[in-house]
């Protein structure tokens, strides 16, 4: 196998007495898709939330490249926007238009022009299908569009790894096929992607592996057919048969 | 008895009262765009900077905010003098009213800035901002409009206390009111003309503010 793009070496974090994860490894190549699943409170979110640094774990090494991060480094994959994530609540910036939220990382972090910029944005937000809102701000689109802003602000940075920490469950139930459909077109083109999620279907349609996570651990990381068809483990059975 | 109103001694003074007002003026609005351009690192540093920094900023404003502003004139007027420092009563008091109005702006942007949504700190750092970028682009802009109205009106506070820096003989409106008030002996008339003067100062700056809320917020977003 290429060295991994992601890779998690004996990660564990904390918090208070709350053991959130446990010594997790994992890999993730190149254009991989992997779908990361559990109950609440398992350490899916945790899991991505330590990869870009907006959670410290305590103990073991994150590698992008095979390098460690080190979130301190003027390059490191972070600060460089080379690991882009979206987020359950979208955090657009409501003071922003459409554009400028897709334009200020790049032009600020990056040093695009702001033509450049700018043009480069208008592509990607026609690829999640709302180029003609990108005059607006935020808080006059709807759920579902605003989350493809998101995306398609990540993707403006041209990661190489694109995080997700459930991006469809703060949705109403008519608007997260649309955003799932940006996923799949998104997974089809080769994205690296870590995807939390509770959309089994999604899960079944893109992924190369899916993770089960409970407790911090991860307890079993299977193909979607084997996943569902003939879980090993246990507390993977109890949980595909809540949800499923 | 019936008492006679006559404004006449202060029409003659008027030109004296105008200027008194320019100075009001003037004073106040130096005092808020110091205060802000003060408090906004400050209240960053408050909230992100070191804790010796952060316990300094602390108790600089319970200071201020638990002690008379009358007094705290004095302090500044003398304890200047004392440190060899000569400055015109008016520079004492523009001294002395931002040191005050700094202190409560300080605790006004702090609300804000803790009142913006974390998730919009965490997606400018999954975007590559630094954090300098991610306070000035992001979240003193956001922060800056949830607090506008309470920092209008504490702006509108430190117009109206600026009447107390009267009491080291500045030119302001209510130092020339009292001088008008004890050669004419119309002390009555002489205040309600200022009382009315103060009042229509406050309903300026109101429409300024309100203007200047439109132009910041307002002009580039549709209904």
């Amino acid at each position: 196998m290429d060295t991994p793009v992601l890779e998690m070496r004996q990660v564990a974090k904390r918090f208070g007495a709350f053991q959130a994860l446990a010594n997790v490894d994992l890999k993730v190549g190149r254009g991989e898709r992997v779908i990361v699943c559990g109950p609440s409170g398992s350490g899916k979110s945790t899991l991505i939330r330590c990869i870009v640094g907006l959670e410290q774990h305590e103990h073991g090494t994150i590698l992008f490249d095979g390098a460690p991060i080190d979130l301190r480094s003027r390059t490191s994959p972070i600060r460089s926007g080379q690991i882009g994530m979206v987020f359950q609540q979208f955090n657009l910036f409501p003071h922003l238009t459409v554009l400028q939220n897709c334009t200020i990382a790049p032009i600020k972090v990056r040093g695009s022009t702001r033509a450049e910029a700018e043009r480069k944005a208008r592509d990607l937000l026609a690829r999640v299908g709302i180029e003609d809102q990108a005059d607006k701000f935020p808080g006059q689109l709807s759920g579902g569009q605003q989350q493809r802003v998101a995306i398609a602000r990540a993707l403006c940075m041209q990661p190489r790894a694109l995080l997700f920490d459930e991006p469809t469950s703060a949705l109403d139930p008519e608007m997260v096929q649309e955003v799932l459909n940006v996923m799949v077109s998104l997974a089809r083109d080769g994205m690296t992607m870590i995807c939390v999620t509770h959309e089994m279907g999604f899960a079944r349609e893109v992924a190369d592996r899916i993770v089960f996570m409970d407790r911090g651990e991860i307890v079993e990381v299977a193909p979607p057919a084997a996943f569902f068809a003939a879980p090993k483990n246990e507390r993977t059975r109890a949980f595909l048969s809540r949800i499923l | 008895m019936t008492y006679e109103f006559y404004f006449g001694d202060i029409w003659k003074a008027r030109w004296l009262l105008l200027d008194g007002t320019l100075t009001t003026l003037r004073l106040s609005a130096l005092c808020m765009v110091l205060s802000l351009a003060l408090a906004v690192p400050a209240a960053v540093a408050r909230i992100a900077g070191p804790g010796w920094l952060r316990g300094t900023i602390y108790a600089y404003v319970e200071y201020v905010r638990n002690t008379p502003f009358l007094v705290q004139i004095f302090l500044v007027y003398f304890g200047l003098g004392m440190a060899g420092i000569r400055l015109n009563p008016n520079g004492a008091a523009l001294i002395a009213m931002t040191a005050n109005g700094a202190a409560y702006t300080i605790e006004i942007v702090r609300a804000g800035i803790v009142g913006v949504d974390r998730g919009q700190w965490e997606a400018g750092r999954v975007l590559g901002l630094s954090p300098v970028q991610i306070y000035s682009s992001i979240v003193l802009p956001q922060a800056l409009k949830i607090i506008y109205w309470p920092l209008a009106s504490q702006f509108i506070l430190i117009m109206l206390a600026s009447s107390a820096v009267s009491v080291i003989a500045t030119t302001e409106l209510s130092s020339i009111t009292y001088d008008i008030s004890t050669q004419t002996f119309r002390a009555f008339e002489a205040y309600l003309v200022t009382t009315g003067i103060y009042f229509a100062l406050s309903v300026a700056f109101s429409a300024v503010f309100s203007l200047i809320f439109w132009a910041l917020f307002m002009r580039r977003r549709p209904a």
